[in-house]
């Protein structure tokens, strides 16, 4: 009898935790983002000055997409992805809300970004996104020991073979296809000329992976690899380049000569985001000069906030400069947005070339 | 009274088949549905079988998976090899003290997460790490030697991170042998071999067949170990999914190859059964 009744009160138990229902108070702003985004300094400031809390969660742009598709655009409030994966997941999954443009002090913004990003994240007349942070990537060098490195597939060359590391994402195919020449953006709307192309690219990589010491997955594998000289040439972010700059002189970020790719990271809404205000009131904050030039120290990317620039920090600017000469400056290829189901194309290759011996 | 103890029994497995239904039956239902989706426009979607066809006719992804699996295979012989005489020295050999003592052994290293060991791993067996500083200071090498990123060193991370897993269940069935008997095989003139293989193996057999079920089905599923150690080579089945799942958006593909992951690994773990002549129910004996 006594022992039917603990089993009843421990299955009730049970059931109870198992019940108990999460509750959310509606000026929590759950904000999506990249490391170093939302630095604790500005977090703290935003907090004090609006009443707003912010929880934050770092992540990349395709487990963004994947976490809001998994959710049909809930649980996060406001999320930060690039602006080229915008209105493909939005045509296709439609995870996000339009974004209403009157409620951002648009005199905040450097003006070009402001109207370039919308243009290229206008699905069915709505504007989904506004720019945040912009930088690129390219190659990251120890111009010591890897100096025959310009572009690309000049990390196919046999003096650095065994000491190159890259992504085996998007960014290293359509890297690679322009320095071999092609132009896959003007290919994105023709699938079968960007198969072909990619086709192309495949062939490269797979006769190039003999080179690899490993394709790294985060930017902490990479700084590794590169700190400890067992890689000397890499594809990578400008950002991590001049991380590395300040420990060791000789590493630094080159433009490769067929030009960086350009990237912007937005503020766009999740289609079941509940704290809109908050998410505008944030926006509105960190695009303040002030604030924007804390996040740059942080991230170590430039923002889109106009004047910002004054506030960045004299290293930056100079490694920034010394990374691109005017020229280099016209020559970044900004990505346009990708259209639904590249992806698929994309993926096929990567998978080979990881497959291949 | 009876109906007492009825209710009692209901409600103590309310908690497992809530679980059940709830995390574990519903969510593969919905994925198997996911799976027979074809994508045939944006946000358009048709019924088909187009994403089995895509694995059965893709020899890429059947080589991938028959890698993982071959590997996950000499994986579990391996840490059987390693665990079964670790485990007979604690359940017959040591005593007391120093039984529980080896047993913490086998513990500890599960103290801390599986992200934090294949780390200590990638320290040890990386170009500028621990072994290959040695072996430069012994003089056993003129140069660096990198040890990581091959399917030696997935090996090595496999049978570490699952040794535990095998130790567990020989030791509890090899404590339950009695040692008059082996003394009588002994007796009655008993080689050290025949009666490894007269008694011990065949009472240490459910035990056996158990630890290597679990082995293999954690080594098909790992992902973490796989994919740091193993590097550009990596390939692993696991790692597919999350790639279809997570960087292709093609969730219609990737949870074709889970229900197929699946569908493969319990038709291998029945074929062993058959072969070695086991039966589950003799294992959960």
């Amino acid at each position: 009898m006594k022992t039917s009744t603990t089993r009843f009160t421990l299955s009730a138990l049970s059931l109870a935790i198992m019940g108990l229902a999460q509750s959310g108070s509606a000026d929590t702003l759950r904000l999506l983002t990249w490391g170093g985004y939302a630095p604790e300094n500005v977090i703290d400031m935003f907090e004090a000055e609006t009443g707003h809390t912010v929880e934050v969660t770092k992540s990349n742009n395709e487990e963004m997409i994947a976490k809001l598709r998994a959710t049909g655009g809930g649980g996060f409030d406001l999320a930060q992805p690039s602006q080229d994966r915008i209105a493909g997941p939005q045509m296709e999954f439609g995870i996000y809300k339009p974004i209403d443009v009157s409620k951002l002090d648009q005199s905040l913004f450097i003006p070009s970004m402001l109207s370039a990003t919308m243009a290229n994240t206008t699905v069915d007349g709505a504007v989904y996104g506004v720019p945040h942070v912009w930088g690129t990537s390219g190659l990251v060098l120890n111009t010591a020991m890897a100096g025959s490195v310009k572009d690309y597939t000049d990390l196919c060359n046999d003096d650095v073979a065994g000491k190159v590391s890259y992504r085996l994402k998007r960014p290293t195919l359509i890297g690679f296809a322009f320095a071999m020449g092609m132009d896959p953006f003007a290919a994105y709307g023709d699938e079968a000329a960007y198969t072909e192309m990619m086709g192309k690219v495949e062939e490269k990589l797979i006769s190039c992976k003999a080179n690899v010491k490993a394709y790294w997955g985060g930017g902490d594998e990479l700084m590794g690899l590169m700190r400890s000289g067992e890689a000397v040439a890499s594809m990578a972010w400008d950002t991590g380049g001049w991380k590395l700059n300040a420990d060791n002189p000789d590493i630094t970020f080159v433009a490769p000569a067929s030009g960086a790719l350009g990237w912007i990271d937005t503020f766009v809404l999740p289609a079941k985001g509940k704290a809109d205000d908050a998410a505008y009131a944030w926006i509105n904050f960190v695009m303040q000069p002030k604030i924007a030039a804390m996040i740059t120290e942080a991230a170590g990317n430039f923002t889109a906030s106009k004047g910002a620039d004054e506030f960045a920090s004299a290293d930056l600017k100079a490694r920034y400069q010394a990374s691109f000469p005017p020229e280099a400056v016209d020559n970044i290829k900004w990505y346009p947005p990708v259209p639904a189901g590249l992806e698929a194309i994309e993926g096929g290759v990567l998978d080979r070339v990881k497959a291949a011996n | 009274m009876r109906a007492e103890a009825k209710l009692g029994f209901i409600l103590l497995l309310t908690p497992l088949l809530l679980w059940l239904t709830l995390l574990i039956f519903i969510p593969h239902v919905d994925m198997f549905l996911v799976s027979l989706r074809e994508r045939v426009g944006v946000g358009k979607h048709d019924t088909s079988l187009a994403n089995y066809r895509t694995f059965l006719t893709e020899p890429l992804y059947l080589w991938t998976f028959l890698r993982t699996a071959v590997m996950s295979v000499v994986a579990t012989a391996i840490t059987l090899i390693i665990a079964f005489p670790v485990s007979y020295y604690i359940a017959k050999i040591a005593k007391g003290r120093l039984q529980s003592a080896l047993f913490l052994l086998c513990l500890i290293p599960f103290y801390v997460s599986e992200l934090v060991r294949t780390f200590g791993w990638m320290i040890l067996l990386r170009e500028t790490g621990l072994v290959s500083n040695l072996l430069l200071w012994a003089g056993l090498a003129d140069q660096p030697v990198e040890m990581l990123y091959n399917d030696a060193a997935i090996m090595v991370g496999l049978v570490y991170t699952s040794m535990l897993f095998m130790v567990v269940p020989l030791v509890t069935t090899l404590e339950s042998l009695d040692d008059s008997v082996i003394e009588a095989g002994y007796d009655l003139g008993g080689t050290g071999f025949s009666v490894l293989r007269e008694i011990v193996i065949p009472h240490a057999a459910p035990g056996i067949v158990s630890g290597c079920i679990v082995v293999f089905m954690l080594s098909l599923g790992n992902y973490l170990t796989p994919t740091m150690l193993g590097g550009k080579d990596s390939l692993w089945f696991t790692e597919l999914i999350y790639s279809q799942f997570i960087v292709r958006f093609n969730w219609e593909l990737g949870a074709a190859f889970g229900f197929m992951l699946l569908f493969l690994s319990s038709l291998i773990v029945w074929g062993m059964l058959k072969i070695t002549g086991q039966t589950l129910e003799k294992t959960m004996g």
